[in-house]
């Protein structure tokens, strides 16, 4: 267990920049959760803390010791890939005791340890099985057994669970989440998907374009996202993203549709923001036309235009209508985010 | 005008088949005309020369008289000639020093190819330049570089570097042509392993490097646990592949040294050519070539069995 401190973390290949300069403060045993669209610089900002790739500028520092320049096996740290990396050559008791075969373990030691991952993971059954033999979860595990055994400091996950099926991603989610709770070991995890950020980060950092966005614990950025990039990213459905300008009347949008305001909102903000779940239906709401409704069951998403704003809401209640009907929607005054011009959020 | 005009009523007419057209959609038929050209042509090209080689062999026949059969009498002729015996020798000796040569050179060539190198594409194209050359070129190039008067290599030694008074002899003794011939053919079969095997190791996933790294490998250990029993499958291919070329090669000895001197650097293929059409003894020589069968089959069997069979990429069943 162990503190990781990337400070003013550089990364270029050739002339471009990767890593604009990059702070994050992992306390131990946290599980952090980086987060961002496809070459937001993620996983290259990962594989600098497990020392696959050099760091061009600034430090790293594992547990208080400035690791830039030691080799990634002098780093006590694991990681699991995204294809897993398992050895195909080797069975599930080879591929878990390697790195310990490597260290000269003796071999009561293995046996030991790659049982007790084995038990951790209820991969018992299948240690002699070759990878090709088992299924994407069970290779999964395999892998968090292969880390498990070495005792690391820092767990590194590079967007595990990306090639597993959507029904078995929810179940490995907390069982990795869980796992970690009970290990209570360090945790960096990469991720492109907001809700795995949401359901197992105790912190999320959330990149964009190789520099950081946002970073703080799930609700407070759903709560209060610190920019439009932020607000557009955390949060499904996706928040209603509204560029107009404040008037006396309320917020008139480059649609033509006029929101209501919170009282004492700033009068240079350019964007409103409303999450589709904080918009309820109210007879003194504003008038939209539905253009879709999509019932999941529990709630109801209703993509309506207010004047020419296309809106998303989501409802708890049944909604009954065809596209091209009425509805009246109000916004959660107290739940309405207001960011400037130039994107940032504005206080209020 | 009333109200309905019943419409025409028209059935669709099955076109009649004529029976060409009936005799080519019976499968039985369809399969033996498809087959056709292909069998033909492997017949007339493959199995003819082969069978007609092993008939020869168990004939005396000679260039200008059809022989008749005479059991294996060639084989029992042969089987009392040091001369026989020594192409023998010189075969398995050449084929395990060559093999054995390429393999290690070639393993390395492809390892150093799979780094990130300046030019590497250039250099992949260099590489195999010795494999494109036709051999009896490279063989002519060799005698050169061997002759005993002008050889390059002597040139070197003696007149630049001053390390030896004498010029080097090649390949005119024995043992020296032999590891002179052994060196051309090496030289020549590197590019074939290097290239194979560099496409070998290009389908081991870099990720699997990173996680042996991260498991505190070294770069010995890397290839010792990783890159070498991932390339054995491949490995065991090109191996038979390159022992069956360099047991039947001809080109080389034959250009260089046609078997000498006194017939010490006879391989089988050279010394079946050599009994056979300048000697004009057609059913010796065929004897010599058939002699090589058990051999290779021994080699193919060998790789197939002791290499090629790992259960790590059989896919299903854990047996």
């Amino acid at each position: 267990m162990a503190t990781v401190s990337v400070r003013q973390a550089l990364k270029s290949f050739g002339t471009t920049r990767i890593l604009h300069g990059v702070d994050v403060e992992i306390s131990d045993g946290e599980f952090v959760v980086l987060v961002g669209p496809s070459g937001c610089g993620k996983s290259t900002l990962l594989r600098m803390i497990a020392g696959l790739e050099n760091i061009s500028g600034g430090e790293i520092a594992i547990d208080g010791r400035v690791v830039n320049n030691v080799p990634p096996k002098d780093r006590d740290i694991a990681m699991v890939f995204q294809n897993y990396a398992l050895y195909p050559h080797m069975t599930v008791r080879q591929n878990m005791a390697f790195s310990m075969k490597l260290a000269k373990a003796p071999p009561q030691v293995m046996e030991e340890e790659v049982q007790r991952a084995a038990k951790i993971l209820g991969l018992d059954a299948l240690l002699d099985r070759y990878p090709r033999q088992l299924s994407g979860g069970q290779r999964q595990r395999v892998a968090m057994g292969r880390a498990i055994v070495r005792h690391p400091q820092v767990f590194l996950f590079d967007e595990p669970l990306s090639n597993l099926d959507a029904k078995l991603r929810v179940q490995m989610r907390s069982e990795i989440r869980e796992l970690q709770q009970r290990l209570g070991t360090t945790t960096i995890y990469v991720t492109h998907d907001q809700i795995e950020a949401m359901t197992m980060a105790d912190q999320i950092v959330v990149m964009n374009g190789g520099r950081i966005e946002q970073a703080g614990a799930p609700l407070a950025l759903y709560d209060k996202p610190a920019n439009l990039f932020v607000a557009g990213f955390i949060g499904s459905p996706a928040m209603n993203l509204l560029p107009g300008e404040v008037t006396p009347q309320g917020f008139r949008t480059q649609g033509g549709a006029l929101l209501p305001l919170p009282p004492g909102a700033p009068p240079h903000a350019a964007t409103y923001g409303i999450r589709p779940e904080h918009m309820s239906l109210s007879d003194d709401g504003v008038e939209g036309t539905i253009v879709l409704v999509e019932p999941t069951g529990s709630e109801t998403q209703v993509t309506m235009r207010l004047g020419e704003t296309v809106v998303t809401g989501a409802f708890r209640e049944r909604v009954q209508g065809r596209p091209g009907d009425k509805l009246r929607v109000l916004p959660d005054l107290g739940l309405v985010h207001l960011f400037g011009p130039d994107g940032a959020r504005l206080p209020g | 005008m009333s109200a309905t005009t019943a419409a025409p009523t028209w059935t669709k007419m099955r076109p009649k088949q004529g029976a060409l057209s009936r005799l080519f959609d019976w499968k039985p038929f369809l399969a033996f005309v498809c087959l056709l050209p292909a069998v033909g042509l492997l017949m007339t090209f493959l199995t003819y020369p082969l069978g007609l080689g092993v008939w020869l062999a168990f004939t005396d026949t000679t260039i200008g008289r059809s022989g008749i059969f005479v059991g294996l009498e060639n084989f029992i002729w042969l089987a009392d000639d040091p001369i026989f015996w020594n192409a023998v020798f010189y075969s398995v000796f050449y084929t395990g020093v060559a093999t054995i040569g390429k393999f290690a050179l070639g393993l390395w060539l492809a390892l150093l190819l799979n780094q990130h190198l300046p030019m590497k594409s250039l250099l992949r194209a260099i590489i195999l330049l010795p494999w494109i050359v036709p051999t009896v070129l490279s063989a002519i190039a060799f005698w050169w570089i061997y002759d005993p008067q002008f050889s390059i290599i002597s040139y070197v030694f003696v007149d630049v570097l001053g390390w030896r008074d004498t010029n080097i002899d090649f390949i005119n003794t024995a043992w020296p042509a032999r590891w002179s011939l052994i060196a051309a053919n090496i030289w020549r079969g590197i590019p074939f392993v290097a290239i194979s095997l560099l496409a070998g190791l290009q389908t081991i996933s870099p990720s699997l490097y990173e996680a042996a790294l991260l498991d505190g490998a070294s770069a010995w250990q890397r290839f010792r646990y990783i890159t070498f029993p991932m390339l054995l499958p491949i490995l065991a291919i090109v191996m038979t592949f390159s022992i069956i070329f360099t047991f039947t090669d001809f080109q080389l000895v034959y250009a260089i040294t046609r078997g000498g001197p006194v017939n010490s650097t006879h391989l089988l293929a050279t010394l079946a050519f050599q009994r056979g059409i300048p000697g004009g003894q057609l059913g010796e020589g065929a004897a010599i070539a058939v002699s090589m069968i058990p051999f290779l089959v021994f080699a193919t069997l060998f790789s197939y069995f002791g290499l090629a069979r790992r259960k790590w990429q059989q896919g299903e069943g854990n047996d």
